[in-house]
């Protein structure tokens, strides 16, 4: 169980030394993504103009307000709630963002699935649990959003928020093969048959 | 034409303007501010946690709810869909459509004027109007209650990551009530960590396909503490509760012993030949915030 301080962009090499129960504080730079996002850049063929290479992407959609455009928030928006969606709904989206665009984190809530876990074994990657609901507390590691991308699917455009110390985030899916879901999944059916033999259904 | 009004007694009226300020002050409230069962639901749980790595989570919660309230910020940065829920007591003399459209009002003004994310979305085109409205949106449930002259409103901005963990089944009377408990123990597996446990699962049983579902929603959203009225359905409550907690899901579905805060069972009677069985479930983010008109004034709570 290791702390890391991540800035991002980061390299394979450092997503490669993170495994499971370790915990990452992010710096610097972090992208927020989601569904209509997603679904835009892959499904619809929308590129965008950021480099995502090395980065880090939350799945996000922030709650904003309009300001005018200023050095602390060149983007026109400043931050009100920034906080975390369900990661399982983006599943089908993490090898393409990590093949086409070069992420190599994904943060969020509930986890993803074996092909996301194959992903990170495959091409250096790793998911990262930040605690959902939380998100009070998560606005406080948010800076300033820097700019915006895709901005017509508002509020689910590809932000890019200038963070600091933020964390810490639970490396809970790595790049060996390793995932806290799987194994509390595992115990949990195990435990199916007790929990159901207790309420005297056979 | 008579108004069922008591003799001498001046009914309760309420301003239309008055319903949509309290909409829209009651849409942010709950947003801010968790209510006190939910509180001491949380300080229950920690108390008996024994997974560190849950405890470490659910401090994480219970400082989020602290920070916003100091800084006045929203406790998640889900939204919600909308819901009010609408009591209107006895001698209460109001302009239902009016009501109708004040609630939709102060839930666009809530979200333009704070601002607040419009999470609410055409179903077909996806497009947003970014006030939080659309079809049949926000949900306006109306209902009818003994009290003299009081109308109260709740708001419930109900979160999608645990709405999208609802699950109905039409079973029959030969799956008895052992099928709607391994209904009940799967739907929590299956909802795993996506819909941001420790939760309320909400349980419906019996009515028809769509009371049985609303039922579910009417059981995720009541206040902790409070207990089903039908002797059958409380000692359901109990057992269901112990059995989704012995699973070891947890906060978050990290692992754990607090995988719900508790589990409520609305019932309504069935057909013969059915037994429905419907969940619906609310997040650790159990928000809700509501208005109280009478003679005496307005009161805020949850």
């Amino acid at each position: 169980m290791t702390h890391h301080v991540l800035p991002m962009p980061c390299t394979e090499a450092q997503i490669r030394a993170l495994r499971i129960g370790d915990t990452v504080t992010l710096q610097d730079t972090l992208f927020g993504i989601r569904d209509a996002t997603l679904i835009h850049m892959f499904d619809h063929g929308r590129r965008t103009r950021f480099d995502l290479n090395g980065h880090a992407v939350i799945h996000t959609a922030p709650n904003v307000r309009k300001v005018d455009k200023r050095s602390t928030n060149d983007s026109g928006y400043e931050a009100i709630c920034v906080g975390t969606t369900t990661s399982d709904r983006m599943e089908r989206f993490t090898r393409p963002l990590m093949e086409r665009e070069g992420v190599r984190i994904i943060i969020g809530k509930g986890g993803l699935r074996q092909g996301s876990l194959d992903a990170f074994a495959e091409l250096g990657g790793v998911y990262l649990a930040i605690i959902g609901g939380t998100a009070a507390l998560e606005t406080t590691w948010i800076q300033a959003i820097e700019d915006v991308d895709l901005d017509d699917l508002n509020p689910e455009s590809l932000w890019r928020f200038r963070i600091r110390d933020f964390g810490p985030l639970l490396v809970a899916m790595d790049s060996h093969g390793g995932s806290l879901y799987a194994d509390v999944q595992q115990k949990v059916q195990d435990r199916r048959a007790a929990a159901l033999a207790k309420l005297g259904v056979a | 034409m008579t108004l069922m009004t008591k003799a001498d007694v001046e009914p309760l009226r309420v301003a239309p303007d008055a319903i949509e300020e309290a909409a829209k002050l009651l849409y942010i409230r709950a947003l801010k501010v968790l209510p006190d069962d939910i509180k001491a639901g949380f300080t229950r749980l920690d108390a008996g946690e024994s997974d560190g790595t849950a405890k470490a989570i659910l401090a994480t919660m219970i400082e989020n709810i602290g920070v916003a309230e100091r800084t006045e910020n929203l406790l998640c940065q889900d939204t919600g869909i909308p819901i009010f829920n609408v009591q209107i007591g006895r001698n209460v003399e109001l302009d239902g459509w009016a009501l109708k459209q004040a609630i939709r009002r102060g839930t666009e003004r809530a979200t333009k004027e704070h601002p607040l994310r419009s999470s609410v979305v055409h179903p077909i085109t996806r497009k947003n109007e970014h006030t939080s409205c659309g079809a049949h949106v926000p949900v306006i449930n109306l209902d009818f209650v003994e009290d003299d002259r009081l109308l109260r409103l709740e708001m419930i901005p109900k979160g999608s990551g645990s709405e999208n963990g609802s699950f109905l089944q039409m079973l029959i009377p030969a799956d008895g009530v052992a099928g709607v408990k391994r209904f009940v123990v799967d739907a929590a597996m299956k909802a795993g960590g996506k819909v941001c446990p420790p939760t309320i699962m909400g349980v419906g049983v019996g009515g028809t396909s769509d009371l049985c579902m609303h039922l579910a929603k009417v059981a995720a959203t009541r206040p902790l503490g409070s207990r089903c009225p039908d002797p059958e359905g409380a000692k359901l409550e109990e057992a269901l509760t112990e059995a989704v907690n012995s699973l070891g899901i947890g906060p978050q579905g990290l692992g754990g012993d607090s995988t719900t805060f508790a589990v409520h069972v609305e019932v309504a009677a069935t057909h013969i030949t059915m037994n429905p069985v419907a969940v619906n479930i609310q997040c650790h983010s159990a928000r809700r915030a509501s208005a109280t008109f009478t003679p005496a004034g307005l009161a805020i709570g949850f």
